[in-house]
């Protein structure tokens, strides 16, 4: 699983099964937990130190909310595995990276050489997100750092 | 204008790339078409009810003579033979086969051209004046600003699945030429204690609910715009509505939790977004402002103009506005013949438009939210040469905000989406009212007509409005009167029971006649209506 194309961390997979955010709240000692699009996600700010695993649901992908969410938690420091979970399509995953996403459990079967052409087609990025990509502005004026 | 570096060039070829896959995942059958969907329509590519539709982007209306010809070869080379410029200044070719759209994309990126984001529900074009960098009333440019915000908004990552579009509109004079009170986000530059910034209205729209944005932030400045609308879009994106796609606009939210209380969550999420970095420098607005410095105006160019040929004095005095700059003027091209179909214009016409362009306009042509396209820098001395090259194509209609220059949807004809045909009644009515002297004596009356309650023909927005509806099969037009998406905006309102196709033409044309009857000195229609109401209307219409 370590080396699963759609996880993009380093240690090893987080055991624990994702509890929801109601029960998370009501636990003093879940260190994974599930976040509905509904849900905010800022509730769980004073809690990112004894997190190692939130997923975040994507039951439509149409439904963007996720996105969001994963950025405030990474601008929160939130530093343990961010997880897509649903109607995950390849091509939503380079979005979901760039805000801070580095797993995914996708629904549907995601196809490894569509994913990594997909990955790697961009060499820029018009605007800061929570990847630490550097936006273009910056490497015009003279900034190659995020 | 502004010129792409590697990076911008860089991006776009990308994309190019990325959609020529996506497209031949769908032929093969890889992607489904509700996977596809999505994918194509954040490349600007509809199916309607013949065929797939492109909408090409022109940021901020403007194009040079160049990518104009692009837009002609395009016309010719993939469609029928002609494009249709639309009330957000982009351009729509309407019988496009999928598989050839990747290679559109790819001629279109050679010119620094694309249609990114130009539908689906993320960032659509931002828009803006089509008299920026000529119109004396501005207090800047506000095109650097446009493409700005282009950049920002251009595969922005977290705001690609939004509740439903977004549309962005940069001014920065008083007087309002681009609808920007009718926006989603709408953005006036204007200067504090000599600092320029920006004044920021939120939760404009048309379609089913129209509502005027109200003011949510009255100044921003350059390096605070970026995260202002950054912690604006968050807010939107956490809270719109996502369960019925009619209240899913930002109009909604802000109705629904009130301006103040929206304000408050931006202004919230403004101040953790500020500490992340993501505004760009002063010098990014620097650079990119520098492709918008003032043409090389010949100062010595002669500020007269000869008017002894009476048909050129008739077009000069309807379509020609004063330039800043002495010696220049300001042209508008209409593309809204009497027989013809509103916004339309052949490849050949858009040849000569981009030469004209080229040649007249320091190579810079622009396109407006009335379908019309605006030629910005003429010098006076060049006007006579430049009407008769227009006259020449078809394309000299003087009738620059008169009842003949209407706004017009593609309607049934074309748009899936549509419940009635729209540019018959707009032939018909541009017909009734034929006669140039006729409508120069009924003076400024913008009307538009839209084919469906989605307004993309901002009826709402006119002085009269056309709504096309279906009535138990068969189409029925409803009147509105009294819109405006000028600085004085308001919303039409209905002034009765609908008509049918002829009875619309009538209904017009009764109308106007109250006006003509009823009006006071300096007053146009809207002006009339305004001060004596709707009831001599509604008893003219109606007994």
């Amino acid at each position: 699983m370590t080396d699963s194309p759609l996880r993009f961390r380093d240690d090893a997979p987080h055991e624990e099964p994702a509890v929801t955010l109601d029960a998370f709240l009501g636990q003093t000692n879940a260190t994974a937990v599930r976040i509905e699009p509904g849900d905010d996600v800022r509730a769980l700010l004073p809690h990112l130190g004894q997190l190692a695993l939130i997923e975040v649901a994507f039951p439509a992908f149409r439904d963007g909310r996720g996105y969001s969410a994963a950025r405030i938690l990474r601008e929160a420091g939130y530093t343990g595995e961010l997880r897509a979970e649903g109607d995950v399509l390849v091509d939503q995953i380079l979005p979901m990276r760039r805000c801070g996403f580095d797993s995914f459990a996708p629904r549907t079967e995601i196809d490894s050489a569509t994913l990594k052409a997909s990955l790697s087609r961009y060499e820029h990025v018009y605007q800061g997100a929570a990847d630490g990509a550097v936006p273009v502005w910056k490497l015009r004026h003279g900034q190659s750092r995020p | 204008m502004y010129q792409y570096d590697t990076y911008d060039q860089s991006i776009v070829d990308s994309r190019v790339e990325e959609f020529r896959d996506q497209v031949q995942r769908r032929l093969s059958g890889e992607i489904t078409e509700d996977q596809f969907k999505p994918l194509r329509l954040m490349n600007g590519l509809y199916l309607q009810l013949h065929a797939y539709m492109l909408r090409v982007a022109v940021p901020y209306g403007t194009l040079s003579g160049t990518q104009m010809h692009m837009l002609a070869h395009v016309a010719r080379k993939y469609d029928r033979g002609y494009g249709h410029f639309t009330t957000r200044q982009n351009i729509q070719y309407n019988w496009i086969k999928l598989d050839e759209a990747p290679d559109i994309l790819a001629e279109l990126a050679k010119v620094e051209m694309h249609a990114i984001q130009t539908s689906g529900n993320c960032i659509r074009n931002i828009s803006s004046d089509q008299f920026a960098g000529a119109a004396a009333d501005e207090v800047a440019d506000p095109c650097p600003w446009a493409e700005l915000l282009r950049q920002w908004s251009t595969f922005h990552p977290e705001f690609t699945y939004l509740p439903r579009k977004f549309k962005i509109a940069v001014i920065a004079a008083d007087e309002d030429r681009a609808a920007m009170r009718l926006h989603d986000i709408g953005i006036q530059l204007l200067r504090r204690d000599g600092q320029l910034g920006a004044k920021i209205f939120v939760g404009g729209g048309m379609g089913r609910t129209p509502m005027i944005g109200p003011e949510i932030k009255d100044f921003v400045t350059a390096d605070d715009l970026m995260s202002y609308l950054e912690a604006c879009l968050r807010v939107y994106n956490r809270y719109g509505r996502r369960d019925n796609i009619y209240k899913a606009r930002i109009k909604i939210l802000i109705h629904e939790i009130g301006a103040t209380e929206y304000a408050r969550q931006v202004e919230e999420e403004f101040t953790h977004v500020k500490t992340l970095g993501i505004d760009p420098p002063l010098a990014e607005l620097e650079r990119i402002s520098a492709f918008f410095a003032p043409p090389a105006f010949d100062a010595d160019a002669p500020d007269t103009l000869d008017r002894s040929d009476p048909d050129f004095a008739v077009w000069v005095d309807q379509n020609v506005r004063p330039h800043k700059q002495p010696g220049y003027a300001i042209v508008t091209i209409s593309l809204k013949p009497t027989e013809g179909i509103p916004g339309d214009a052949s490849a050949d016409q858009i040849d000569v438009m981009a030469d004209l362009g080229a040649r007249y306009s320091f190579d810079e042509l622009r396109v407006t939210h009335a379908q019309n396209i605006v030629l910005p820098h003429v010098r006076k001395a060049d006007l006579y040469a430049v009407w008769q090259a227009l006259d020449a194509a078809g394309l000299a209609t003087a009738n620059l905000d008169l009842i003949g220059d209407i706004i017009a949807c593609p309607g049934l004809d074309y748009c899936a989406l549509a419940n009635a045909r729209s540019i018959p009644v707009a032939q018909k009515i541009a017909n009734r009212f034929a006669d140039l002297q006729r409508q120069r004596d009924l003076g400024e009356l913008k009307l538009k007509i839209s084919g469906c309650i989605n307004a993309c023909g901002h009826h709402h927005a006119g002085h009269i409005g056309i709504l096309g509806v279906d009535k138990k099969g068969i189409e029925n037009y409803q009147l509105s009167l009294g819109g405006s998406g000028a600085e004085d905006a308001s919303i039409a309102k209905i002034t009765g029971p609908g008509f049918d196709e002829d009875g619309i033409v009538d209904a017009v044309e009764t109308v106007t006649n109250v006006y003509l009857e009823r009006r006071e000195a300096g007053e146009r229609f809207l002006d009339t209506y305004r001060r004596v109401g709707m009831e001599p209307f509604k008893v003219a219409l109606y007994g």
